[in-house]
């Protein structure tokens, strides 16, 4: 295990370090220490390592991953594993705004609340919050799935595209073109899958599925006021 | 017609004019907003306002063909391990895959590259075509970040951060239905067919201060290697320059309002944005009073047509020009030899701006598969390139004649106004006087 001291090393020593493995996997598990809210850390790794940070993260924490498992043991600031390809970015306490924004694969798992914007733009990610989200959550959202255990804040889904989104809990009001729709035996089985794939133990039949009722696909006149 | 009218004593009105008339008409026909591309179709000052003061007794001039007048110039020296070297100071906007055709984006990267340029992918990501035929692509990291991966943004050779362009400054991109082909929606995460809206403002991150800390990621990921452009759309330039040179921008992309787009609401074409003539000299204030006028590269578009725009932008302190409408015309965009197919669609040659509705007759603004193969890449990369080069020489033939031995050296000193506007826009003379309006006597 290959041990990275932020007090005492850079952000840029540490990337650089991880990045160099991308050619040769010479080291496949490391460890940070003292991350202090600094941000970028451990962000465009490709290769499959296992990045365990011990303490917070600033903006940015696992962005744009391919195929490492990232592990905060605290919380994560703005853009936690942004437009995530591949691999697992798990965020021990609370992620803020935009987690997983614009991310095409991999799973990112919140064992907390998620801030506003969770899952923005999300294009294939999947998410799993074990508590709530804020508003605009999967705000634009193109494909991939986003699961709430707690509530979810204001507009839920607004101008959703192909993503579905499972929540447990209270959701505040459904965004623009965002509707419920029924959860049928699939759905029960991908959010199972989703879940064991969390290590978060929840009941899928608790949950309610919402989806994008395609209405804002085409510009028509008469949908002008959701415009 | 319109004459046929006159003499029988029909007046037509100022305020309503015909083309006005026609859009209340259009509105009420259809109740959607007119969306369009092309860039702005009203007049508002620009280059053909400013005129060179050429050598004669004070200053002397260089002997064409003979003395040499460099055009090379260095993109992303204030913070890349690899600024851009281009031969030229001319670069290609970023102008979408999806907006045009992948034949027009090969092409675009063709000619860039036989005369040593850039081109720019555009919102909807990088194509095998235009990385493969680009010596120099930079890659845009846009709101929508449609079809945006790390291995693309590695393959970049530098990476260009949307705020904004001049024909949209605060709107998001668009792309209609018929574009969206498999190709183009596989590319972008939609659904075939679908109208497309993308997002006007970054999902994870607002404001300068969010900014810094963007390309601070963006760098980590791409190992310092990259210079990092910042775009914005000519609005409140001043302002805008110092925040993206202050969130730690390489090069700032100043587009104005002239600017070209693929669809965007015409309402939003004519009335947002300054011209590029004012944007300039408030850019390269702002880069000065932070001591960073050159180190920070400034490259303007909106509107460049002639080496003489070439020119006039780099005298005002441009460090190189962008080109988006002109490159597309040069490679056969509004061409007559299509006018009876722009007829056809209602339009005509040298008029066509309805790229949104995917049917350009010359295969450059549509995903059609047959209208695409109208576009024979190396031909329209070989007509860019002579363009391109016309430009450079025009551009050459100017500067040496104010004296100048490299682009760079031409300065707003080489420069008078024709009109008031002008004058006070690019902050130099008018024409046969000192006076230059809002700056004192
Ligand atoms: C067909 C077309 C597509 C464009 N697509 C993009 C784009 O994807 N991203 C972007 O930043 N600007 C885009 N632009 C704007 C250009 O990058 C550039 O700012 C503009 O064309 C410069 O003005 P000019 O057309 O007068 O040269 C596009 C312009 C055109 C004409």
């Amino acid at each position: 295990m290959k041990t990275i001291d932020l007090d005492h090393q850079s952000v840029r020593e540490l990337n650089q370090g991880l990045h160099d493995q991308a050619s040769a996997c010479t080291e496949p598990e490391w460890l940070v220490l003292n991350p202090a809210g600094k941000h970028a850390i451990a962000c465009g790794l490709n290769a499959k390592l296992s990045v365990d940070i011990q303490g917070h993260a600033g903006y940015y924490c696992a962005g744009m991953n391919q195929q490492a498992s990232v592990t905060l043991h605290g919380n994560a600031g703005q853009g936690v594993a942004e437009n995530m390809m591949s691999g697992l970015v798990r965020v021990r306490g609370n992620a803020s705004q935009s987690a997983a924004a614009t991310a095409h694969g991999g799973l990112l798992v919140v064992e907390g609340d998620a801030a506003a914007r969770c899952g923005i733009s999300m294009k294939g990610v999947d998410i799993v919050v074990g508590g709530s989200v804020g508003h605009m959550s999967a705000f634009m959202a193109q494909a991939g799935r986003l699961v709430v255990c707690g509530d979810a804040g204001e507009t839920l889904g607004d101008s959703l595209y192909e993503a579905r989104i499972y929540v447990k809990g209270k959701v505040a009001s459904l965004g623009a073109d965002c509707i419920e729709k029924p959860m049928r035996d699939e759905h029960l089985a991908e959010l199972r899958e989703l879940l064991n794939r969390a290590g978060i133990d929840a009941n899928p039949s608790d949950f309610r599925r919402y989806g994008s009722a395609r209405e804002l696909y085409h510009f028509k006149v008469d949908n002008a006021a959701a415009y | 017609m319109t004459d046929v009218y006159v003499k029988a004593g029909l007046r037509e009105s100022a305020t309503f004019d015909r083309i006005t008339i026609n859009e209340i008409q259009r509105a009420a026909d259809t109740g959607i907003y007119d969306i369009r591309g092309f860039g702005a179709k009203r007049r508002v000052p620009h280059f053909d306002d400013l005129l060179f003061l050429g050598a004669s007794m004070s200053r002397y001039p260089l002997e064409g063909y003979r003395e040499k007048c460099a055009t090379d110039v260095t993109l992303g020296t204030r913070f890349a391990k690899r600024p851009l070297k281009l031969d030229i100071p001319v670069t290609i906007a970023g102008m979408s895959f999806g907006a045009l055709s992948a034949q027009a984006k090969e092409a675009l990267g063709r000619g860039a590259s036989i005369v040593g340029t850039s081109t720019t992918t555009g919102d909807g990501g990088m194509t095998p075509e235009e990385r493969g035929q680009s010596k120099h692509l930079v890659y845009q990291y846009l709101p929508s970040r449609y079809g945006m991966n790390p291995d693309d943004l590695r393959k970049g050779d530098a990476i260009e951060v949307v705020l904004g362009q001049g024909a949209k400054p605060g709107g998001g991109g668009m792309l209609l239905g018929q574009k969206i082909t498999e190709r183009v929606a596989g590319m972008r995460t939609l659904p075939v067919g679908i109208d497309q809206r993308s997002a006007c403002r970054h999902p994870d991150w607002t404001g300068p201060d969010d900014l810094a800390i963007k390309i601070e990621e963006l760098r980590e990921i791409t190992d310092w290697q990259k210079p990092i452009f910042i775009k914005i759309g000519a609005t409140r330039t001043y302002y805008d320059v110092k925040l993206a040179v202050k969130a730690g921008a390489d090069v700032i992309v100043l587009d104005g309002m002239q600017g070209g787009t693929a669809a965007t609401q015409e309402v939003f074409i004519e009335h947002v944005g300054i011209p590029t003539l004012a944007a300039i000299p408030q850019a390269v204030q702002a880069l000065q009073e932070m001591d960073m006028h050159r180190q920070v590269q400034l490259i303007v578009s909106g509107g460049i047509r002639t080496g003489a725009d070439v020119a006039k932008a780099m005298a005002l302190g441009a460090d190189a020009v962008g080109i988006g409408t002109a490159a597309l015309i040069a490679m056969g965009c509004n061409h007559p030899k299509w006018n009876q197919d722009y007829e056809a669609i209602g339009s005509a040659a040298g008029y066509y701006d309805d790229y949104h509705e995917g049917r350009c007759p010359a295969g450059i603004s549509t995903q059609d598969p047959e209208l695409s193969q109208r576009l024979d890449p190396v031909d329209g990369g070989r007509r860019l390139a002579n363009y391109l080069r016309v430009l450079t020489m025009e551009a050459q033939t100017l500067a040496r004649a104010c004296g100048k031995s490299h682009l760079h050296n031409l300065e707003p000193e080489d420069l008078v106004a024709l009109t008031v506007e002008a004058a006070a826009m690019a902050r130099v003379p008018l024409a046969g006087t000192n006076w230059i309006p809002g700056q004192g006597f």
